[in-house]
């Protein structure tokens, strides 16, 4: 433990690595239940339509799903090579590695918006007259996918934003070879982002 | 506050350091206390914001009792009583007694009980006060707004909260906010206990109170982000009229009841483990005994925190499900009674052949086993599925729930108050009048709700604005409960108010105790130890309290 005395303040920098570690971890659960409750959900509604979420998820473009769940993958891999990078001391490679990683959360955004204005453009989103014709169970299915892969695109717009300011804490030598809890909790948020789109994706896209 | 200057002797500094309230300051005035990364600060900060929203909370429940008094229209208009119960329920329940003590007493007495300088994530702390603070004002806000607050009850239930007129969105978003709040204190003690305990400080060496925060902190971390994304799917659907719990769009509403429940029955041992907690601090030492069964106590929170998260649906037996299902949470809920009962058992064992002393705290501990134990007792018979359906939403379950909540963990929190008074300000309160008003909170407590247990077995339902003559009488009587009630919490507080200013300086311990805290000056230092002590010792520790006793005299 590292401990340096502001004697005009008396505040003490405590760091603490495995803290910050079990700290992360303990969030991640919390993240974990919030998308839990909306599995629930999903799988109760999916148990009582289940015919017409078959029907419904035939509008989802496997494809683009595909892809997204691939580019999701690599930036993982990406992610955590940054860290090794970093823990091994090549700062320009860890750089160029989270470099890539954000390119990768922007072409997933990027994609994602075309699907959804695809989907907008038919008519198929909340509210609109067009999905109030359709089935009930239709409409719980597009009010999930909309909910889900929308909450979870905003955890991809945080995960970018904190992705941001790692480059520039790595660049700055904030976050460097001694420590780099930050790069590493960062990594894990970036984990969890890939593992609940690795359950959306089937649950969306394949199931029929 | 700014009367107090630097101790020395009495109350147990020795000068070298300055007290945590007059500690070199990095900024000046109030933003000394809303930046502060001072745990006990933080707790201080979380003290005044929930006593605020404590007092308009029970102005809200006046008012609901004053329109009961008689039948028909007393005060105001069906509309605005249905306004002020949900405005009372959200507030006592997300602003006052989820944050009560975990986030006042935890807050500033974990990190000493366990010998920490700090939590473990000062800064992520302040962030949970402001969210706390933030989350209550958007709660409140829709009070000024067009429309109204809403008028949905606490419990938001669809359909009704996605078509009423009124503002259910701020609610909705406030509650949320809370909960982040909640979490991140939740997320920030579970990490300090786990880190910074002092060395010798075993697991098994750290006081109760410790454990039921460890507990609590678990559940706030496990179970709040239900009902985070729950009412984010409410308000998203009353926003985008997304179809995901509105028959009309094909959700169902019980998806929703049962989601809520998911959270809010383990929010109750959010509310009521801390409790449990500070009784079991208060009881050891106004016995002069140590703790009997201190590994049952310290096990029984785990367990309540387990079995508490999985009885849920014991909110729903008239709602509709299978009858496995409710045999099923039937047996949950009379299982999840056993470790409740086994501190209720623990409590009174250490009370046995106690040097018993009747210190304001103590009052309000055995007041509390007291309330605690007839609100225990009427959940059971919740529990059971025949009667269930009796009394289900009746003025038996708001007699029930207010026995737990307010006369277990309000009057817990009021313990604490009395019991750490001298050691958050160190100034000592009139015990005298902290007595009367605690005679004047007991019996207008158990005049304002236990004639709601009579009315609701009657058959008077709950949230009703007007009833039949025959439930006059319990209503009466009940309203003029709320009168003494209200009269104790003035004199209650006008005395603890009045000794900060005036009080006498209080010693390091006043009342014998034996834990970390008492160890250290009236009030702490900044970071809290001069040097991190080491643990030898239980925690409740009495067999060499003769000794003790002489040093004091």
């Amino acid at each position: 433990m590292n401990q340096t005395v502001d004697a005009a303040v008396h505040e003490h920098v405590h760091r603490d690595d495995v803290g910050a570690k079990i700290g992360m971890w303990l969030f991640l659960f919390t993240e974990l239940i919030l998308f839990g409750g909306m599995f629930l959900v999903y799988a109760v509604y999916r148990f009582t339509y289940r015919d017409f979420f078959a029907l419904a998820s035939k509008e989802l473009d496997v494809f683009i799903g595909l892809i997204n769940t691939l580019v999701l993958l690599t930036s993982s891999l990406t992610m955590a090579m940054s860290i090794t990078a970093l823990r091994r001391g090549s700062k320009n490679l860890s750089l160029t590695f989270i470099f890539l990683t954000i390119f990768f959360a922007l072409l997933f955004l990027v994609n994602k918006y075309f699907e959804w204005s695809a989907k907008f453009h038919h008519g198929l989103f909340p509210g609109s007259n067009e999905l109030l014709t359709l089935p009930r169970g239709e409409i719980v299915y597009f009010g999930l996918y909309y909910v889900m892969t929308g909450l979870h695109a905003l955890h991809v717009i945080i995960g970018l934003i904190i992705l941001v300011f790692m480059f520039f804490y790595v660049k700055s030598g904030k976050v460097n070879q001694d420590y780099y809890i930050m790069l590493e909790n960062s990594g894990l948020y970036w984990h969890l982002v890939d593992i609940i789109w690795i359950f959306l994706f089937p649950l969306f896209y394949l199931i029929h | 506050m700014t009367a107090i200057n630097v101790h020395t002797g009495d109350n147990g500094s020795n000068g070298n350091h300055l007290d945590y309230l007059h500690s070199p300051k990095k900024y000046k005035g109030i933003f000394n206390w809303i930046f502060s990364t001072d745990h006990k600060k933080i707790g201080i900060l979380y003290l005044i914001s929930m006593l605020t929203f404590f007092a308009v909370g029970v102005v809200f429940g006046f008012l609901m009792r004053l329109e009961l008094i008689s039948p028909g229209k007393t005060i105001m208009e069906p509309q605005t009583y249905n306004q002020i119960f949900t405005l009372h329920g959200v507030i006592m329940i997300f602003l006052f007694i989820i944050p009560g003590l975990p986030a006042v007493f935890g807050n500033f007495f974990l990190p000493i009980m366990i010998g920490a300088k700090d939590v473990a994530f000062p800064r992520l702390n302040l962030l949970s006060w402001w969210l706390f603070v933030i989350g209550g004002f958007v709660a409140l806000i829709s009070l000024f707004l067009p429309g109204g607050p809403a008028d949905t009850g606490w419990t938001f239930y669809i359909p009704y909260s996605v078509r009423t007129s009124t503002n259910v969105i701020p609610a909705l978003i406030g509650a949320f906010i809370l909960g982040f709040s909640s979490i991140l204190t939740g997320l920030n003690f579970i990490t300090t206990i786990h880190r910074l305990r002092a060395p010798g400080m075993s697991w098994f060496k750290m006081p109760l109170f410790a454990w039921s925060l460890y507990a609590t902190g678990w559940v706030q971390i496990l179970a709040t982000p239900i009902v985070g994304i729950t009412l984010l799917l409410v308000a998203i659907e009353r926003w985008f009229g997304v179809g995901i719990f509105d028959p009309a769009l094909g959700g169902d509403p019980i998806v929703y009841q049962h989601l809520f429940w998911i959270y809010s029955h383990p929010a109750v041992y959010i509310m009521i483990l801390p409790a449990m907690g500070v009784i079991s601090e208060i009881i050891p030492v106004y016995a002069r005994r140590t703790i009997f069964g201190y590994k049952f106590i310290a096990y029984s929170s785990m367990a309540i925190a387990l079995f508490g998260s999985l009885v849920w649906a014991h909110h729903m037996f008239t709602v509709g499900m299978s009858n496995t299902a409710m045999w099923l949470f039937s047996l949950l809920t009379f299982l999840v009674a056993i470790p409740s009962a086994i501190k209720v058992f623990n409590w009174v064992a250490t009370l046995y052949k106690g040097s018993i002393v009747l210190e304001p705290a103590m009052l309000f501990a055995l007041a509390f086993i007291f309330n605690f134990t007839i609100g225990g007792f009427t959940g059971l018979m919740q529990g059971a599925l025949a009667l269930n359906i009796h009394i289900h939403d009746t003025s038996f379950i708001v007699a029930h729930f207010h026995y737990v909540m307010f006369g277990g963990t309000g009057f817990g929190i009021f313990g604490a108050l009395h019991h750490w008074f001298p050691k958050m300000f160190g100034r000592m309160y009139n015990k005298k009048v902290a007595k009367i008003a605690w005679v004047f909170l007991f019996i207008g407590f158990q005049l304002l709700y236990f004639p709601l247990f009579i009315a609701g077995y009657l058959g008077m339902p709950r949230r009703y604005y007007d009833y039949l003559p025959e439930f006059h009488i319990w209503h009466f009587i009940s309203t003029v409960g709320s009168w003494i009630l209200i009269t104790g919490l003035i004199i209650m507080f006008t005395n603890l108010i009045i000794a900060l200013r005036k009080g006498e300086k209080a010693v390091a311990n006043p009342w014998g105790g034996v834990t970390l805290e008492w160890t250290i000056p009236s009030p702490p230092i900044h970071e809290n130890f001069e040097k991190i002590p080491v643990v030898e010792k239980d925690p409740y520790d009495y067999t060499h309290y003769e000794e003790l006793e002489e040093v004091k005299n």
